[in-house]
């Protein structure tokens, strides 16, 4: 069961799906999950508006891989300070699958593409955003 | 030769309105400015006009009423050639004789930049499918993530780029260093004395890769064109410029999900204007191309097969190929990066004024008879080759 992190800025809401509810809802036990077609085992990415018919919510172990990512220097908003890493992910079971997520507990110039991470859960209201931190 | 409507039409006439930052200008007045240009610069009158297009705040009624304007067609709005929609559906609407001369502007100040359908926009003169709705709203996911801007968005993609094929950031700054150098034979450009490599490495960091003189420079300005049936060609007073082909995009995989990432909607662009047209990139002999970011430009340069994959770093290195005096003339009127950002039309206007052979000191030499111009990044792409 992947932890908990506490917020320190307040973060817009997720949008929610049906591809994506249990991605936003598995943090409240600790667990990744997404989507993958019963029939055909393939994985459904949380941020495509495909059907999710015949699909069940499978738990992954949370690890991933950092595919690309930016440290974001100026200040959009008056409450979130910079820098800090917005990134894609891969999930180690579902490379292909990309997660837009921040990489948190590391210093900005230590992350490198293809880094292993892990993830962890920052609760967003009655949801649980992924974030990931190096996995060493 | 492939035939295709937007071969029916030309751009007859160009208009550029005073630029500057935070001018106090009125969107109005700039658009009006611009207008009266193109339409005098193609030998007409107001009365002449029968068609319309824009995208963004200045609405069309305005324009209507002002220069008292009667138009059959009116257009614009957000379609699958991006930026440069509003344009593409004039080329489709004088090619398919919907109108004979369509008055097309767009319009941008600093603090605007949205790509609002214009209010009265003619919902009929849409020819293209519908977007998907979940084309470039994936931005939304980004959101939660504090990723709320596009350097964060695009700046991944360059990230991305660098470590698949070597690209330096150094290589970026070539590009805006050379864009620099031409805004300074443009009086219009906002941002027209020489910097160097150094100063562009020491700019404060925006997103990384991209520092401050990565992204462009918002103004006030405005730029219009007239497109007319190609029939016209004969009486124009000015050299017509030829529509050869058109390329856009759907914008399917948004801003992270295409499975080529870190490509861009632009290789759909570049394809479907290929797919139109008997020339190759090797006829293309300049180039406008988009520069909200300098990556963008790097995109676009892959994209159009004006360099290999990857290689458009190396291909914009020490800025020789681009330059004026290059093989491959690169926004030749300091791009958004130095002479400001109008949204993808500045460089429409500088290519027709090219390949009019028009553009005064900053003139390229060499034969400039095939120009390509291209706008947009991430999903949104439209791009068009020109020629005289």
């Amino acid at each position: 069961m992947a932890r908990e992190v506490t917020p320190t800025a307040p973060r817009v809401a997720p949008a929610v799906t049906p591809a994506n509810f249990h991605y936003w809802t598995g943090g409240a036990s600790g667990e990744l999950r997404i989507l993958r077609n019963k029939r055909t085992n393939a994985w459904i990415s949380p941020f495509e508006d495909d059907s999710v018919e015949g699909a069940e919510p499978v738990t992954l172990s949370g690890k991933a891989t950092v595919y690309t990512f930016t440290v974001n220097y100026q200040k959009y908003h008056p409450d979130v300070q910079p820098p800090y890493v917005v990134a894609l992910v891969e999930l180690v079971e579902a490379p292909g699958i990309r997660l837009p997520t921040n990489i948190v507990n590391c210093a900005t110039d230590a992350i490198e593409i293809g880094m292993p991470v892990r993830v962890v859960f920052e609760p967003c209201g009655e949801y649980f955003l992924p974030l990931f931190e190096p996995d060493m | 030769m492939i035939d295709t409507p937007e071969k029916r039409s030309i751009i007859s006439g160009i208009g550029l309105s005073r630029t500057g930052r935070k001018t106090g200008i009125s969107s109005l007045e700039l658009t009006l400015e611009s207008s009266r240009q193109a339409i005098a610069d193609a030998g007409l009158t107001p009365a002449d006009i029968d068609g319309i297009a824009t995208m963004g705040e200045t609405p069309l009624q305005d324009v209507i009423a002002a220069l008292e304007l009667e138009p059959g067609y009116r257009g614009g709005g957000f379609d699958t050639g991006g930026l440069l929609s509003p344009v593409i559906s004039a080329f489709f609407a004088a090619g398919a004789g919907k109108a004979r001369h369509i008055l097309v502007y767009r319009t941008v100040q600093m603090m605007g930049g949205s790509v609002l359908p214009p209010r009265n926009a003619d919902s009929s003169a849409a020819e293209a499918p519908p977007r998907r709705d979940n084309a470039m709203t994936d931005m939304r996911y980004l959101l939660p993530y504090h990723g709320y801007a596009a350097p964060n968005w695009l700046g991944m993609h360059c990230q991305r780029h660098m470590h698949l094929y070597g690209t330096k950031k150094e290589q970026l700054g070539w590009l805006a260093v050379n864009s620099r150098r031409n805004a300074g034979l443009n009086p219009g450009a906002v941002y027209r004395d020489p910097f160097t490599l150094d100063d562009y490495m020491n700019a404060r960091m925006i997103s990384t890769p991209f520092g401050l003189l990565d992204c462009d420079v918002p103004i006030d300005g405005s730029v219009a064109v007239v497109v007319s049936t190609a029939d016209y060609a004969k009486d124009c007073p000015r050299a017509p410029i030829y529509v050869e082909s058109i390329g856009g995009s759907n914008g399917d995989g948004g801003w992270f999900r295409r499975a080529d990432y870190p490509k861009m909607a632009s290789v759909d662009a570049a394809a479907e204007l290929w797919g139109r047209t008997d020339l190759k990139p090797k006829n293309i002999d300049f180039a406008q191309l988009y520069d909200g970011f300098t990556f963008l430009t790097f995109a676009w340069l892959e994209a159009l097969g004006i360099c290999g994959e990857g290689e458009a770093g190396p291909f914009v290195d020490r800025a020789t190929r681009i330059a004026l005096e290059g093989e491959m003339p690169l926004n030749t009127y300091g791009g958004q990066l130095s002479a400001g950002r109008m949204h993808g039309y500045w460089i429409l206007h500088e290519a027709c004024l090219q390949l009019r052979r028009e553009a005064g000191p900053r003139q390229i030499r060499k034969a400039a008879n095939v120009a390509v111009v291209a706008a947009g990044g991430g999903p949104i792409a439209g791009c068009m080759l020109l020629r005289v």
